[in-house]
């Protein structure tokens, strides 16, 4: 039913000075999921977003959001979006439950303010002023004004962080839900398992450019394979195994006893192996399924070393 | 996917600004008890007007001429308070609110820009009445006479809210905000002591008065003087001076300000 994307930018490129923020990048997020922007400091990933909000101007490429050119149609696209920002954009003086009122008040049908007060656990700080919140207040009142206006799609940068757990899976749950009513969303973060956790569909920036998209499964099972690891008697011989395997899988005794299986770890594999081990008379004491998390592709996308 | 979007939710999309009016009605409102709220604020719009207002009245520091000083001092006073609201206070909000990312912020909301500045200019002009309306309450009690064309106070105090408010966001709209804070104080004093506002420029040597009487402070406070004190018709040269700074500092306001 969404056949129109939510947001679709097409060779962006955003420069401040000689530097290119973003430099040539394609993203397309599909209408009623939840996708997750990953990416080291400095990757690109807030020029991007705001670009979509209509803070930037693209010094090359085209964006539309719900098919709208987020400047020239600046007008007719704002009610329609929410928007979270990194940090601040709330009058320092204004108490938590005024400054969602007033952002209700911009829109023609919002929320109940004073249920997504409770539902945020803001119900102690509404005669707060802003500058007096913790640090997680003034995060999920931020949250709250995104969504007050009920808008078709959200722009979330970094929601969580600097949470603590339970105002994270707060967050996480509101997410899901926006989600499971037909909200879009598109988040940033750097938390792996955040993106795992919420995200239909994972985009991986590096450099101004998306360097690898897709759900959180397929990116796992795309990046390095998997390995399955078994205890044993020492010095089976496995050559009868690697036999039996797919091909391309490898089997190998990197420890007296400690066998590693590599290869496309899925249940038929795992089959395999068992079976070759009731063959052989061979009693695992141990079998483990190790499977690569989004953190090992996205360290093995983006480098090791440390960014700016 | 389509049978849940079907479900109504408590967050199923409904997106729709609310209407123009109503917009600008809670901003300006909002705007009006951040700065009711703010004591910094409230000690530069109300306390320090009425403080020079009922001191200066009361003993005599400076000479203010032949005539009771309250006559003299209110349309000094009052020229200050528009300065202060429109000008200092403005300036030094509208500069904090650019660098926490509240102007940002809005900027993604159904607000338009021009609403947003539509609703500061009714927040000052709110605030510029209570003002007024406390002053010249005061200055009644300290046996204030004024004279003169009511129609020609009003154009004075518009024009030369206009003239501040372009000077002020003007520097809001391209200094930091600490800068702001500094410079838009820094100002205020100068123009309370240099404007004519309770020192009358004639203590001034020639070619000083002659370059401060170009300050809009000074066409205010000479102009409401003029009016309220003299008597005067309509004080075309100081309405054109207010204009003209009014024309300059909006026009630089809008080209130079950085929501940012």
């Amino acid at each position: 039913m969404h056949a129109e994307p939510a947001v679709a930018v097409h060779g962006l490129v955003k420069r401040y000075g000689p530097k290119a923020a973003v430099d040539g990048l394609d993203l397309t997020v599909a209408a009623g999921g939840v996708t997750a922007v990953l990416g080291p400091n400095g990757a690109g990933k807030t020029t991007t977003i705001e670009t979509c909000e209509g803070y930037r101007r693209p010094d090359a490429g085209t964006v539309r959001v719900l098919g709208l050119d987020p400047l020239a149609d600046s007008a007719a696209l704002r009610p329609r979006i929410g928007v979270m920002l990194q940090s601040g954009g709330i009058y320092a003086g204004a108490r938590a439950e005024e400054m969602l009122r007033h952002t209700a008040s911009l829109h023609a049908h919002p929320l109940d303010v004073a249920a997504l007060i409770e539902r945020l656990g803001l119900g102690d700080c509404g005669r707060t002023s802003y500058r007096r919140l913790s640090g997680g207040q003034q995060q999920r009142l931020s949250l709250a004004m995104a969504v007050v206006g009920r808008p078709e799609l959200v722009f979330l940068d970094e929601p969580t962080a600097g949470l603590d757990p339970q105002a994270r899976h707060a967050t996480w749950a509101l997410v899901r839900e926006l989600r499971a009513d037909g909200v879009t969303v598109v988040l940033t973060t750097h938390y792996m398992d955040e993106a795992e956790q919420l995200a239909d569909d994972v985009a991986i920036i590096d450099g101004g450019r998306v360097v690898a998209q897709g759900s959180p499964e397929e990116l796992c099972r795309g990046g390095a394979e998997n390995t399955l690891r078994f205890g044993g008697r020492p010095g089976l011989d496995l050559s009868s195994l690697v036999k039996a395997l797919p091909d391309g899988s490898t089997a190998d005794e990197p420890a007296p006893g400690s066998y590693r299986v590599g290869g496309t770890v899925d249940p038929q594999l795992l089959a395999t192996v068992t079976s070759w081990c009731a063959q052989n008379g061979v009693m695992p004491d141990r079998i483990t399924v190790e499977r690569h998390t989004l953190e090992d592709v996205f360290l093995e996308l983006t480098g090791k070393e440390l960014r700016a | 996917m389509s049978a849940e979007t079907a479900v109504t939710g408590t967050f199923t999309p409904r997106p729709g600004a609310a209407p123009l009016g109503r917009m600008i009605r809670a901003q300006a409102a909002l705007e009006t008890r951040m700065l009711l709220r703010n004591g910094e604020q409230l000690l530069l719009t109300v306390v320090i007007p009425t403080l020079l207002l009922v001191l200066f009245s009361a003993v005599d520091i400076v000479d203010t001429g032949e005539g009771r000083a309250v006559d003299f001092l209110a349309p000094g006073v009052l020229a200050l308070a528009v300065m202060s609201t429109a000008f200092t206070g403005q300036a030094i909000a509208t500069g904090f609110e650019r660098r926490y990312g509240v102007l940002k912020r809005l900027g993604a909301s159904p607000l338009p820009r021009w609403a947003l500045m539509t609703a500061k200019t009714c927040s000052v002009l709110v605030t510029e009445v209570l003002q007024i309306v406390l002053l010249t309450v005061i200055a009644f009690a300290l046996g204030w006479s004024p004279h003169g064309n009511p129609l020609a106070v009003l154009l004075l105090l518009v024009l030369g809210t206009a003239a501040f408010s372009g000077l002020g966001l003007l520097m809001a709209g391209t200094l930091r905000a600490e800068a702001t804070l500094a410079a838009a104080n820094l100002v205020f004093l100068l123009l309370l002591v240099g404007g004519g506002v309770i020192v009358p420029l004639e203590k001034f040597p020639g070619t000083v008065r002659a370059a401060l009487e170009l300050l809009p402070i000074s066409a205010l406070s000479g102009g409401l003087r003029d009016v309220l004190q003299e008597g005067a018709g309509m004080p075309w040269a100081d309405l054109g001076l207010l204009a003209a700074w009014a024309a300059l500092g909006l026009g630089a306001a809008a080209r130079f300000f950085r929501w940012e």
